[in-house]
């Protein structure tokens, strides 16, 4: 295995497209390490991107979106005095990715990169309309969340090709965010099912919605019937039984050692319900701070 | 395989040493710095038996590559006492048998101080979730709580 | 007075929680467990394991491995003792498997290298053709008549014809005549009940450091819950006379039953034998997960008949237990334990010891009990509640006590189930209101504890300070109580003496630190080797004064003259004695080797409340109170810790701990990820009441603590969250799909 601190994304990239066999990056490593201890993944050529400029920044826009780098940990998501002010949903999601520890290391751009279904932020991440930064050998991409991932453990990433950013959008007054996951313990768990919604409201009707649904298909599903669901509502009990029943539908789960099939789909609308509801109240409270 | 050389710190002392990419920084402490209070009990960052600090923040050293800490500052159980004086919440851990096995110890003393240092008055929920990635099989965590909100309690008297 | 008297109140030190010895040690980092021992020219070993369930090993290439820089040597089963029989064949097998894997992560062959990297990377080029074969891994199918065959003529002579070759051991027991008790029941419930495998999870994988040279003298380092055991073991495996073999047991990262046999130790020996260099072998934990360990999964039909009073008429319990690919399910200990806590008329019990493909079974405190208990406890609460019982009072009304015949035989001398009983009624817990959603259970739980051979010496010191040495590893502050023992003996304060644990070339036998024997056995050994010390300072005493050493009494630490009579002569403190013992006599020391039989069964009651959220099926433990009969607490912290700890690994083993197989027959959560024990933000505080009803069989009254409080939870937890759940919960873990399912099923 080589070891690679390119001081640029450029560099890094370089290095990437040249390389052969397994290549991976180098962030907070909560994945990559796992992988290669445990005879996984042993990848031939790792690049450690946290010695690039910028990667450690949460930047708050002139349009009032944020840029997190790439190398940011969700500990410093976390303690950031107005990241969560905005988006509370996206930050929680992130915090409940392992535990202190791994909150030490961990990144959002990791946890996307992963591909894994159930990955804790990707539904916020999505929910919230984030995009993240993409450069390659061909230049530079900006790419919707929900477009990295396409199975699991698969992105959309081409050889060569690195994430240098996540772009979150302006935080609109009267929005609000929210995910909740489902684990069997009270921490340490991957989601069984995992929520997130990012909702505007006018008073007390809801305008817009985005609805993803964690670990119930093969990547994290943004959900059409469930944003239709609860739009021009005032989240009163017949538009949450249309969510959680829109919620059970759209899921296409497996089972396994973490939840069945049955459990997966019917906590799926519980959640969605319980989400929404934390989603609304933060709207209604305002949204941006 | 060739190895990299790395210069960094550990509680406090300037140190050297050469690895093997794949090492993690838990090898290197146990087996090239003879630091063994850092314990291995998963290697998937999923027990906390091998909690250090890097740059002040709480990290599971099987989950830190060696070649990683190059110019940064690690902090293990090893450095938490000053001289014969031990820290409270080593003091404390021993007076409230907070330890059985005491395997899981060092990684639950090097989380808990870190907490104390950002949080000096954490409620026992606020314990209880920070330590999630501190495995003890022995304790039911009882006293383990008890020792760190006595702890916290003597050090805020204290400050 | 008489050297041989129980002492069971007025104590001076035995009752107080004094820091522990190994305290400093633990808190900075520097003591010693299995992986920190180091030795110059050590090599690294690592195992190649079997990713079948069942596989024929049609052949191993260890050419591509051998040709690694940095191998030096590599061990297959053909390194290994022959011509083994019975129990010593079985641990054999399991830890090297000769012509057939028999379960994932069965041991194939080992290697070992100059660096942990390069073996494992050897490992990965061992070349292991298998022979895939049919697979079973659950307990009944496993019974079938279809099911693979794990080993013909595995069975003994206990198991009745026309039963599957699978079924490798049967007990039956019990008393009186359980179809005319069911007769005379007003309610009989009969149900069925299954408990998936857990594992002891201790936090501190496998881990040891052996050298052993071509003239069959060797050194083991090892973490383990015994070490003479190992000497035992690893000298029959390797074919070594026991005395060649001197092992240290290093700290103990948990056990739990675990670390009661041998795994890696055998082969680090073998691979040093071959190298001629000290081998190092550490597991990860999902070698730990995969290869070690777990306790059974079971099946379980329990029928009991109650008349309308609580009186419990009749009992039968069928007891299925799955205990891996070797014999050895605890079978007969679920069934012998399952009815103790009942004075019962009619009773009997049948167990089934059923090979399936998975890892040998290893105990688990209290091993069988907790499951059987689960189910017992299980139908109690259910008649209890058709019957709009207190399920307390219906405990009470039925409890064992001394001159009850037990289910499982004997006659129970002095016991203490119902003080905890009655404790628990009386505890504020029991009443306390509860809130919609939330559930409490009840449950009574019931261990053996055990003696076995025990060698303890205690030498004094010049200074008049004391040594003990033992032979049982120190896996829960063992090493305190028996200085407070000794102390309280001695006269002298506890930090005036220090206890070791000896390797085994320093000290006579000692069985495995199990069956919660230590503080009773070594306790006990303790206390007569420092009364056999005393004698001899009374005796020094004596001759100094010129009195009969009869006439010199033993009080706070002085040699004292007994009465009026034997002279006045001013107290004689043990420093003084001590300070001219090379001239009076010699070096003053006490020792004692026995096989203590006494060790007093111990029971206990357990209360807690469940919530359940109805929507998901997630059940939040949110009170608990261990009410557990000690005898007498020697250390009450330590105590209250086992008392805690085994609730603890009873809500995870109740709630989320379990073995997943595929349909391949491989586990699927070889990681603590997935292998969900309790974290520290899944439990409440603990509560503990203490209740002492002294053993007769030990000096001090001491039952042993540790495993009996790992038997009530998992029923008195299914008892909670049936209550809050509204329906009956048959099947752990009570996980939130299972949950979940029942809940829907209830409607």
């Amino acid at each position: 295995m080589q070891y690679h601190t390119p001081a640029s994304f450029e560099d890094a990239s370089k290095i990437a497209a040249k390389a052969t066999g397994i290549t991976r990056f180098l962030a907070g490593g909560t994945d990559v390490l796992v992988q290669l201890r445990a005879d996984i993944v042993t990848p031939d050529t790792l690049i450690d991107i946290k010695h690039i400029d910028g990667v450690h920044d949460i930047t708050r826009n002139s349009d009032g979106g944020w840029t997190i780098g790439v190398a940011v940990t969700g500990a410093e998501m976390t303690e950031h005095a107005d990241l969560g002010g905005d988006w509370p949903g996206l930050v929680e999601a992130m915090d409940l990715v392992g535990s202190t520890q791994i909150q030490g290391r961990a990144t959002l751009t990791g946890n996307l990169c992963n591909g894994s279904p159930a990955a804790d932020s990707v539904p916020a991440m999505i929910a919230a309309g984030a995009t993240v930064t993409v450069s390659g050998p061909n230049g530079t991409r900006e790419v919707a969340a929900e477009d990295i991932a396409t199975g699991p453990g698969r992105t959309s990433l081409a050889q060569g090709e690195i994430v240098t950013a996540v772009n979150i959008p302006p935080r609109a007054a009267g929005g609000g965010d929210a995910y909740l996951r489902f684990i069997p313990r009270t921490e340490m768990d991957i989601a069984v099912v995992g929520c997130g919604i990012n909702l505007a409201v006018d008073g007390d009707t809801i305008t817009a919605a985005r609805v993803v649904l964690g670990a119930v298909a093969p990547t994290a599903l943004l959900d059409q019937a469930c944003a239709d669901a609860i739009i021009g509502s005032t989240l009163d009990d017949a538009a949450l039984e249309k969510l959680a029943a829109a919620a059970s539908a759209a899921c296409n789960p497996i089972t396994d050692k973490r939840g069945t099939i049955e459990f997966r789909t019917k906590v799926a609308g519980v959640l969605a319900r319980r989400v929404a509801k934390i989603a609304y109240e933060r709207a209604q409270a305002g949204g941006a701070s | 395989m060739s190895k990299i050389h790395v210069t960094t710190s550990v509680n406090g002392d300037a140190v050297e040493f050469l690895c093997d990419p794949r090492e993690t920084l838990l090898d290197v402490l146990r087996d090239r710095l003879g630091l063994t209070g850092a314990k291995e009990g998963c290697g998937t960052g999923d027990c906390g038996a091998c909690s250090v600090t890097l740059d002040g923040r709480v990290v599971c050293s099987c989950l830190v590559l060696g070649a990683e800490v190059e110019g940064h500052e690690i902090g293990t159980v090893e450095g938490i006492a000053t001289g014969e004086e031990l820290h409270p919440l080593q003091r404390k851990f021993i007076e409230h048998a907070a330890l059985q096995c005491g395997v899981c110890t060092p990684g639950i003393l090097v989380a808990t101080k870190a907490l104390l240092e950002k949080n000096p008055d954490p409620t026992e929920t606020e314990v209880r979730y920070w330590l999630a990635g501190n495995l003890c099989r022995c304790t039911g965590y009882d006293k383990i709580i008890r020792a760190v909100m006595d702890t916290a309690a003597e050090l805020r008297e204290a400050s | 007075m008489s050297l041989d008297d129980v002492k069971t109140s007025d104590f001076k030190y035995v009752g107080t929680s004094p820091d522990r010895p190994d305290g400093l040690d633990k808190v900075t980092g520097r003591a010693k467990f299995g992986a920190d021992a180091y030795a110059p020219g050590m090599l690294h070993g690592a195992i190649v394991r079997s990713p079948h369930a069942h596989a024929k090993i049609i052949s191993i290439d260890t050419s591509k491995a051998e040709a690694l820089d940095g191998v030096k040597a590599i061990v297959t089963r053909a390194d290994f003792a022959t011509g083994l029989t019975g129990s010593n064949w079985n641990v054999l097998e399991n830890i090297m498997a000769s012509g057939t894997a028999l379960y994932d992560g069965h041991a194939i062959a080992a290697v070992a290298a100059t660096s942990p990297l390069i073996a494992r990377d050897a490992v990965k080029l061992v070349e292991v053709t298998y022979e895939i074969l049919p697979h079973v891994t659950d307990v009944d199918k496993a019974m079938a008549d279809d099911a693979p065959i794990i080993r013909a003529g595995a069975a003994d002579k206990s198991v009745p014809e026309g039963l599957h070759p699978n079924v490798v051991r049967y007990h039956e027991s019990g008393h009186g005549d359980v179809d005319a008790g069911f007769a005379e029941a007003d309610l009989v419930i009969e149900d069925h009940f299954r408990t998936e495998a857990t594992h002891q999870g201790y936090i501190e994988p496998h881990a040891c450091l052996g050298t052993l040279g071509g003239d069959g003298k060797g050194e083991m380092w090892c973490c383990t819950q015994g070490h003479w055991n190992v000497q035992k073991l690893c000298s029959a495996l390797l074919g070594l006379e026991a005395s060649q073999l001197r092992v240290t047991a290093s700290e103990i990262g948990g056990g739990f039953g675990g670390k009661t046999v041998v795994f890696i130790e055998p082969v680090a020996l073998a691979l040093s034998r071959k190298a001629n260099r000290p081998v190092k072998i550490v597991m990860s934990r999902s070698e730990v997960l995969r290869a070690s360990g777990p306790t059974s999964s079971t099946s379980m039909d329990v029928k009991i008949g109650m008349k309308k009073d609580g009186t419990i008429t009749a009992a039968k319990g069928v007891f299925r237990l799955q205990g891996g690919a070797f014999p050895s399910a605890p079978m007969e200990f679920t069934a012998m334990c399952a009815f103790a806590p009942y004075n019962l008329k009619n009773v009997k019990q049948i167990g089934y010891d059923v090979m399936a493909n998975r890892p040998k079974q290893a105990a688990y405190r209290a091993p069988g009990s907790p499951m059987g208990a689960f189910a017992v406890e299980s139908v109690i609460d259910e008649l209890c509640n058709k019957l709009g019982l207190d399920p307390i009072d219906v405990r009470l009304k039925n409890a064992s006590h001394e001159g009850t015949k037990a289910s499982y035989g004997p006659t129970f001398q002095r016991i203490g189930l119902v003080e905890t009983l009655e404790a628990a009624k009386a505890h504020p817990h029991y009443t306390a209101p509860l809130k919609p959603g939330q559930g409490r259970g009840v449950s009574c739980g019931f261990w053996f504890n055990f003696g076995g051979e025990t060698s303890v010496t205690l030498a004094l010191s010049m200074d008049g300070s004391a040594q003990i040495v033992v032979g049982t590893p120190d896996i829960g502050g063992s090493r305190a109580s028996m200085a407070l023992m000794a102390a309280e003996e001695l006269g002298i304060p506890y930090e005036n003496i220090r206890c070791t644990v000896a390797d085994t070339a320093s000290l006579g036998y000692n069985e495995v630190s199990h069956g919660s024997r230590v503080t009773y056995a070594s306790g006990l050994a303790t206390i007569k080797a420092a009364r056999a010390a005393v004698k001899i300072l009374c005796a020094r005493a004596a001759a100094k004064w010129k009195i009969d050493p009869e006439a010199v009494d033993w009080v706070d630490g002085c040699a004292v003259p007994s009465g009026p009579n034997a002279g006045d002569f001013e107290p004689m403190p043990i420093a003084r004695i001590c300070a001219s013992m090379g001239r009076t006599g010699g070096p003053i020391s006490g020792h004692y080797e026995a096989s203590p039989e006494g060790a007093g069964v111990s029971f206990a009651t357990h209360i807690v409340d469940a919530e359940v959220d109805p929507e998901t099926g997630k059940t939040s433990i949110v009170r608990y109170t261990v009410v557990q009969d000690a005898g007498k607490a020697i250390h009450p912290a330590y105590v209250e810790g086992q008392y805690q700890g085994g609730a603890a690994q009873g809500i995870g083993w109740a709630l989320n701990e379990e073995y997943v197989y595929g349909e391949d027959g491989r586990l699927q959560n070889d990681v603590f990820l997935d292998y969900r024990i309790p974290v520290a933000s899944d439990l409440p505080m603990i509560d503990t009441v203490i209740v002492e009803v002294p053993n007769p069989g030990h000096p001090h009254g001491v039952r042993g603590v540790g495993e009996t409080s790992i038997c009530p939870p998992l029923a008195a937890i299914a008892n909670a969250v049936s209550a809050a759940a509204g329906v009956r919960l048959h099947e752990l873990p009570m996980n939130p799909p299972r949950i979940l399912a029942a809940l829907e099923k209830r409607g």
